[in-house]
């Protein structure tokens, strides 16, 4: 019953895109079942459909847990952008300087460096908020941009291979590759980028559960989300609370690094996110804020990602744009959910993201 | 090297056009701030301005042949498109209590791909819009509307009138004015509204002002600079202009200096709004308060 009712209001909300997005491709003067066929139907084929699709919910895993252990604190990380952004070149920097080490240690070296520097540009707004009560949203907005920034000048400046036209640094060491998918399944072609960081994401969302709800810290960090009166009360620094939930939000957002460097470019490319971020926040709105609720969140979108490249190859006037509208529509609804809770349930309001 | 008065010429009237966009989006910014409606949503709300000012000034031009008229009717069109989506934002934010920094995302997100979904359907292209002819655009209009116009106007309604006492009355403590009989309500739909009439044409003048087309993602991130001017101008109209300035020269100099300036790589002054937005938010210069009831809709006690 429960489970049914964490199902029920992300679903109607997704459908409820649905026919918004359906309605605006009628009016384009295209029909909607066929775009939403080239959508979604190719998700399922094997192994291209399927071997994207998990490549591309690799790093919306991340950042919907990044946004997701945020929110469970209270706070917003709009910042994930940048943490991946940061973290990733971090990683390639680590991958090219210690091209010559072995696998055993650059792989390590190179997860420490995602990890550690994606949390460290997470908690510089946790610590502003901390320490002179500046709003998150706003600081991790500038530091998006700064990440943004800072990255494209270390590349163009540098990194770059000389004459290279493309923004982008030279390539890390072998050492530094994490296997594809392809390479130890077999018939799994592997030129389909998924590698083993999708592993990492998945015993990402386990950890992440075990944390929040099975340690001390996360029953402090959701604590200070749900009543931070309260956890004043009961002695928790709340302060304290702000910059870790921060630092593993960070943490989170910067494997997305792992995927894109170690695992799928070799290389750092500049403005290589597809927006993750940001998707991350519908992630982990429609995932309700659940390690599970995320998983099958990031795999809507990332088939929805994957379909866009069909819709504009197939489609007469539907573009892959049409993957943006439904994602902000689902999030436009999901965060109004009173629209729809109102006759179920006049009295549950607001109470649903933070407990 | 150039002769240094002209360049000076050229760096101000640069600084004029590329703050031209964020005094209006900031002014916007602040209608909804003060209110209590934080605006996270100027960025997606420019882009509706700008594009369908575009489209809709060409086709005006090249479909009705209104001629000199079609800009107009294009800025008009990029108001609506403004005010359609601060209405959404008002009524998801206002209506339906919904957190507004998330209702805020989802717009910015959906304005990603409303417009390119649009361009692929009625031009056939990859999210830009045709170009309108020179002779076609405005160029001036939103600058002088911008300035000369709703900065002093926005003063004058915030502190001279009644309607400016109880929008920031409803701002900082939504409790009292409603006991005092005004809609709290009434006053955060006014102040959204606003928001997107004003960014609607600052995304015009992006559009059809300063260059003469649509291209994807135009406003680049300058919704995200105007909110960052807002907060750099302590919520007031004319800080809130001159810190536009500020920033708007920051992107002029980015322009001006490619090829002048070699020592200073670009990305470094392009930093520096957000950086300054992040020590004055931290109250290291002076202290930047927002609003007190800012970002939480107003619940009237039973």
């Amino acid at each position: 019953m429960k489970l049914l009712r964490e199902l029920i209001f992300p679903l109607i909300a997704v459908v409820a895109a649905f026919i918004v997005g359906g309605i605006l491709i009628l009016t384009i003067g295209d029909n909607p079942i066929e775009a939403y066929r080239l959508l979604l139907g190719s998700a399922l084929s094997w192994p291209d459909g399927i071997g994207y699709t998990l490549f591309h919910a690799t790093p919306l895993i991340f950042t919907g847990l990044a946004v997701l252990v945020g929110f469970r604190c209270g706070l917003f990380n709009i910042g994930a952008e940048g943490q991946l952004y940061i973290a990733a070149f971090a990683t390639a920097w680590v991958g090219i300087t210690f091209a010559r080490l072995p696998a055993l240690l650059l792989v390590p070296l190179c997860f420490l460096a995602a990890i550690l520097i994606g949390a460290l540009w997470a908690a510089i707004p946790g610590v502003l908020k901390a320490r002179f009560g500046s709003h998150e949203v706003i600081n991790t907005i500038m530091l998006n941009f700064i990440a943004v920034g800072l990255v494209s000048y270390f590349t163009q400046y540098h990194y770059k291979v000389p004459g290279d036209p493309i923004l982008q640094t030279a390539t890390i060491g072998p050492g530094a590759h994490i296997a594809r998918f392809g390479q130890f399944i077999p018939g799994f072609p592997v030129r389909i980028p998924l590698n083993v960081a999708f592993i990492l994401a998945l015993l990402c969302c386990g950890l992440v559960y075990v944390f929040l709800w099975r340690t001390k810290w996360g029953y402090e960090i959701r604590t200070t989300g749900s009543n931070p009166t309260a956890a004043e009360y009961g002695g928790i620094s709340i302060r304290k609370q702000i910059v870790l939930a921060m630092a593993v939000s960070g943490a989170l957002a910067g494997m997305v690094g792992i995927n894109e460097v170690m695992g799928y470019r070799y290389r750092y490319y500049d403005g290589f996110s597809d927006n993750y971020g940001f998707t991350g926040i519908a992630v982990a709105l429609l995932g309700r804020n659940h390690p599970v609720g995320v998983i099958l969140a990031a795999l809507l979108f990332a088939a929805l990602q994957h379909g866009g490249i069909y819709v504009d190859g197939f489609s007469e006037h539907v573009t892959k744009d049409i993957v943006q509208v439904l994602q902000g529509i689902i999030i436009l609804f999901v965060a109004a959910e009173a629209f729809f809770r109102g006759p179920f349930n006049k009295y549950g309001l607001l109470k649903h993201s933070k407990v | 090297m150039k002769d240094i008065s002209t360049w000076v010429l050229v760096l101000s009237m640069s600084t004029i056009r590329t703050s031209t966009p964020l005094v209006l989006a900031a002014l916007g910014g602040l209608f909804s701030e003060r209110s209590g409606v934080i605006n996270i949503a100027l960025e997606g709300k420019m882009l509706a301005g700008a594009f369908t000012a575009a489209a809709v000034t060409y086709a005006a031009d090249a479909k009705l042949g209104l001629g000199a008229a079609s800009p107009w009717a294009g800025l008009l069109a990029g108001i609506a498109a403004g005010l359609l989506l601060a209405a959404i934002y008002a009524v998801v934010c206002i209506r339906y209590k919904a957190d507004q920094v998330v209702s805020g995302a989802a717009i910015n997100i959906l304005m990603l791909g409303i417009p390119g979904f649009l361009s692929g359907a009625f031009f056939l292209s990859s999210g830009s819009t045709p170009q309108i002819p020179k002779e076609h655009l405005m160029p001036w209009t939103p600058i002088i509307l911008a300035f000369v116009v709703f900065v002093p106007l926005s003063w004058w309604v915030m502190y001279r009138t009644p309607f400016g006492l109880r929008l920031r009355a409803v701002g900082e403590k939504p409790e009292a004015a409603d006991a005092a009989g005004v809609s709290v309500n009434r006053m955060r739909y006014s102040g959204v509204l606003l928001a997107g009439v004003l960014a609607g044409i600052g995304g015009a003048y992006l559009s059809i002002g300063q260059s003469s087309l649509f291209t994807r993602n135009m406003t680049a991130g300058r919704g995200f600079i105007a909110l960052a001017a807002l907060i750099f101008g302590k919520w007031r109209p004319v800080q809130t202009m001159l810190a536009c300035l500020l920033f708007g020269f920051t992107e002029a100099l980015s322009i001006q200096m490619q090829g002048v300036i070699k020592d200073i790589p670009v990305q470094f002054v392009q930093m520096v709004p957000y950086v300054l937005t992040i020590i004055v938010l931290a109250g290291f210069i002076g202290s930047s308060r927002p609003p007190r009831a800012l970002g939480i809709p107003y619940q009237k006690e039973k």
